[in-house]
């Protein structure tokens, strides 16, 4: 059977030997040829000479969730033969360098081999190491482009702009290309049945990685201080930052930052800054990953009672403990929510793409000034490090900052009465001061110990009460704030719903259309923030039964709805994918059929 | 010192050259113990901003957990305060700096929320040579859990409750001058005479200026046995050698007497001895300065004064390379590049 734009390739490659530019050649190509792709980098937590794996989704129909099953394997890496041959669907392919021959284990009747001597083919043509294990990257993706009908142009203008500069690089690399594309000519059928065809299916979309577009989300949103500790998956995210900072944000006239980044001792450091630099009015931000927000919940329950701005990115991996640094996982919903002891409550955004990443760590540091509590972002390692294909990016010129109830020199002098802790206008609310603004008025001394509204050191037990009440209230209003879910149907079609958040969306929308196709009707939402708004509440109490997709074991965002919204649990059955990979659709539709109360 | 304060303010009391009086320089009412060395620490720092002629409310006052963190409120009510977490003061003064680099931070710490709690950020606050002065008020114990030893009380010291210590004191002024620390001081919580100018000189250094106070706990560690009990020293103080103070962008001279020694007689008949640095000193050799403190430390003296200076220091903005206007003061048009920008970025990711 001929697939056209609608297959599975897999690279498996050893760590450190510059395999990823050349997969994410490939992979980019075919987006250029206007398909829809979906690439997830599945690597150890090795710099150097482990199995890594590289896999490309091609989809007509623009799922971009991960699939299960491996249609093309492009097998580089002895060391993972075994495992690699084994993921081949039945009919597909097995790509190997045949410099030496293949061990009689890794035969199976059922997949079809493709032998290419790789290295062989570079030992010929080149004689400096590193250009024959550099080179050897090339030629596979030459022969793959030859295989699946790609067009080498394409890869060509790709080089162009990958050396833009370094013109001098771009012959080489179309050599070693070709070396494998000829390759292919003299010794297979081609193309292969899976192969792609052009089409103009991605128009302005872009391929990005989450992590980029919540550094550069940064840059747009006014963050001047970054503070973090270096922690996999969210090291990336701080790069970008840096990397968009030094391009966009250096004083041409100067020559000075108008920002400033620095790499703490640890995440209590990191958290510490960000929340002095806000405290004085600076927009700043940490990102971290799981044991980095264990670490900075301290300064979390400090952000919370002294109402205290703080952007936080969290780009989730497996836990618990160090975990599966380099898998992904949405598995700190809960820890997030409530993080640091006493009670605490945070402001949670959940975007699914890079063009939600950027807006929502811009809109960020809005929210956080308005609301005057931490906002954490919560991503994970797949959308963070993976490319995305993703609706552009854009910005309002007319945009003006959000910088909340800051009150100037002038402002204070005409208060008779000011309280840093006063609920002035009744949304919870109050009205803050910076250091340094006003000679006699607005100094007070901000404090984790209970406090009155004007922030003196207090244990009275109605004081106290009073406080935490209107800090609750603050979550009230957050709720008209914050981003409401997404409904996928104008007006509910079933009594069956689904509820999902960032990297689960693309797996759960294309398994609610298979669903669909197999007749059974499911409506969908997704949330994309904390605290819940009455829309959510609204969704689930409309359906009989509504299912929570989420990539973690404990089905913790079902929790928090059951928790905040005092649903009966009976009617959330959790459908949950924890096993480091991205959840994918099949897995989804097994389990809706599995439980499905109701199957028309 | 828990007293009531007086209302009244006399019309002619001595104003400094921004027309403002001590008074202006004070906070709330403290509620440490009475007799309390940290409440001398505070008043030393009312006289050292008020003779600096400093405006309050271009300080920002940072502090962490104990004792001694509690003090901020206590002076320069004008300026505000962070009262953070344990060991945690330098990374929010870091941070607040980064975010405003034209205010002047006084960190205020003990000797738990640095030395035990607080070591880590410490350290690196230090190495990075953050432009704040950070004082530790240090009584090498833990006064609001009720005296347990902290890790700066000296090996041998006996506690309130008979306990000897048998672990290694942490040196900190010898561990801030092995960091990199550009200005290290060390004084007695009672010796007013020397720490006013030693706070001055601090706050007026650009980069890590600190100041090791000794301020015994007088509830907890102030028997027989101590090492930093301290009675004696507050009736005394007036006689401890005196440190020239130029004002902010002068050359800072030291007059270290290296003659004098002080003995300290404590209640129990005990002594602490208060030396000068030795003769071999030099404020800017740090070699010269180790082997002083380790002399001092073989002879259990404690050396006082301005111990260390680097004037040549680079503080953090500087190293950074961040521009001068604070960063809490850009707005849209030197933060956001706008959509252009971001259309460019777009067309480079297809």
């Amino acid at each position: 059977m001929s697939k056209v734009n609608d297959f599975v390739v897999r690279f498996a490659n050893v760590n450190g030997t510059g395999s990823a530019s050349a997969n994410f050649l490939f992979a980019k190509a075919i987006f250029r040829m206007g398909i829809p792709i979906s690439a997830k980098n599945i690597f150890p937590s090795n710099i150097q000479g482990l199995p890594t794996w590289y896999e490309v989704r091609v989809s007509e129909k623009g799922y971009l969730g991960r699939k299960e099953g491996v249609d093309l394997m492009v097998a580089v890496n002895p060391q993972s033969f075994k495992q690699d041959v084994a993921s081949v669907k039945k009919g597909g392919y097995f790509l190997y360098d045949s410099t030496k021959p293949l061990h009689d284990e890794f035969i199976r009747e059922d997949i079809n081999y493709l032998a290419i001597p790789l290295m062989g083919i570079c030992n010929k043509e080149y004689t400096d190491a590193r250009q024959k294990q550099l080179f050897k990257n090339i030629v596979y993706v030459g022969a793959l482009a030859r295989l699946l009908d790609i067009n080498p142009r394409v890869i060509e203008g790709l080089f162009g702009d990958q050396f833009k500069g370094k013109e001098r690089l771009i012959e080489p690399n179309m050599k070693a290309l070709m070396l494998g594309f000829d390759y292919v000519k003299e010794h297979f059928q081609y193309p292969l049945d899976i192969r792609v065809e052009q089409r103009d299916l991605v128009k302005d979309s872009i391929l990005m990685d989450g992590n980029s577009a919540c550094g550069l989300g940064a840059v747009y949103g006014g963050a001047t201080v970054a503070t973090w500790y270096p922690i996999t998956p969210s090291t990336s995210l701080v790069n970008a930052f840096e990397k968009y900072c030094y391009k966009l944000r250096v004083d041409k006239e100067t020559g000075k930052n108008n920002f400033s980044i620095v790499q703490a001792e640890d995440e209590l450091a990191a958290v510490g800054m960000a929340l002095g630099a806000n405290w004085n009015g600076a927009r700043s931000f940490t990102a971290t990953s799981g044991p980095g927000i264990s670490l900075m919940s301290e300064f979390l329950g400090l952000a919370y009672y002294s109402e205290i701005p703080l952007v936080l990115a969290n780009v989730q991996r497996g836990g618990p403990s160090t975990g599966m640094p380099t898998r992904t996982q949405q598995s700190d919903i809960i820890l997030c929510a409530y993080a640091s002891h006493g009670d605490t409550k945070h402001v949670l955004l959940f975007p699914n793409d890079p063009k939600e990443c950027f807006n929502m760590m811009a809109d960020a540091f809005d929210l956080t000034e308005e609301l005057q509590t931490p906002v954490i972002l919560m991503t994970d390692l797949d959308l963070g490090m993976n490319d995305h294909m993703s609706p552009p990016l854009t910005w309002d010129n007319e945009r003006k900052y959000n910088r909340g109830k800051v009150l100037n020199a002038e402002q204070l002098s005409a208060l008779p009465d000011w309280g840093r802790y006063k609920d002035v206008d009744g949304d919870g609310i109050p009205y803050r001061t910076l250091p340094g603004t006003h000679p006699t008025k607005g100094s007070y001394f901000t404090r984790g110990s209970s406090h009155d509204e004007y922030a003196r050191y207090s244990e009275d037990s109605p004081t106290y009460v009073r406080v935490v009440d209107r800090i609750a209230k603050k979550f009230e209003t957050a709720k008209h704030l914050i981003h409401p879910p997404q409904f996928y149907q104008k007006q509910n079609m079933s009594e069956i719903g689904i509820i999902f958040f960032g990297t689960s969306t693309h797996a759960s929308l294309e398994a609610r259309d298979i669903m669909k196709e197999n007749g059974v009707t499911i409506d969908a939402m997704r949330l994309r923030a904390f605290p819940f708004n009455d829309d959510v509440k609204d969704f689930i109490e409309s359906h009989e039964q509504v299912f929570v997709i989420e990539q973690n074991k404990q089905g913790q965002m079902r929790s928090l709805l059951v928790n905040e919204l005092e649903i009966d649990p009976k009617k959330l059955p959790k459908i949950v994918n924890y096993d480091g990979m991205p959840i994918t659709a099949d897995f989804i539709c097994e389990r809706l059929n599995q439980d499905l109360l109701i199957t028309a | 010192m828990s007293y009531i304060k007086p209302k009244f303010a006399h019309p002619r009391l001595p104003q400094n050259e921004l027309g403002f009086t001590k008074k202006y320089y004070e906070g709330a009412l403290s509620t440490l113990c009475a007799g309390c060395g940290h409440d001398s620490i505070s008043a030393s720092i009312v006289d050292a901003c008020f003779e600096l002629n400093i405006e309050p409310h271009k300080v920002a006052k940072i502090s962490g957990i104990g004792c001694s963190s509690k003090t901020p409120a206590y002076y320069l009510s004008n300026s505000h305060g962070f009262n953070s977490v344990h060991g945690r003061m330098p990374s929010v003064a870091t941070g607040a700096n980064l975010g405003n680099r034209s205010l002047k931070y006084l960190g205020v710490s003990g000797d738990g929320d640095t030395a035990s709690i607080g070591m880590g950020q410490f350290v690196h606050a230090i190495r990075r040579n953050l432009n704040m002065t950070y004082i530790v008020m240090n009584n090498g114990c833990y006064g609001l859990t009720k005296g347990q030893d902290s890790a700066t009380a000296d090996h041998g010291s006996i506690s309130k409750s008979g306990k000897e210590n048998n672990f290694e004191g942490i040196d900190l002024c010898a561990l801030s001058i092995q960091l990199g620390a550009t200005f290290v001081a060390q004084s007695f919580s009672g010796d007013k005479k020397q720490l006013v100018p030693l706070i001055k000189a601090a706050l007026s250094h650009e980069g890590f200026s600190f100041i090791n106070v000794i301020s015994p706990c007088v509830t907890f560690n102030n028997n027989v046995g101590s090492t930093k009990s301290y009675d004696y020293v507050r009736e005394h103080s007036e006689t401890v050698s005196k440190l020239d103070f130029v004002p902010s962008h002068e050359e800072i001279k030291v007059d270290y007497d290296h003659s004098k020694m002080k003995l300290v007689e404590m209640h129990d008949g005990s002594t602490i001895k208060l030396q000068k640095v030795s003769p071999e000193w030099d404020p800017e050799d740090k070699l010269s300065i180790m082997t002083a403190l380790h002399n001092a430390h073989q002879s259990q003296e404690i050396l006082t004064g301005l111990l260390y200076l680097d004037n040549e220091s680079i503080e953090l903005n500087t190293l950074l390379n961040t521009t001068e206007t604070p960063l809490n003061q850009l707005h849209e048009k030197d933060l956001c590049p706008g959509n252009s920008v971001l259309e460019g970025i777009c067309e480079g990711l297809r």
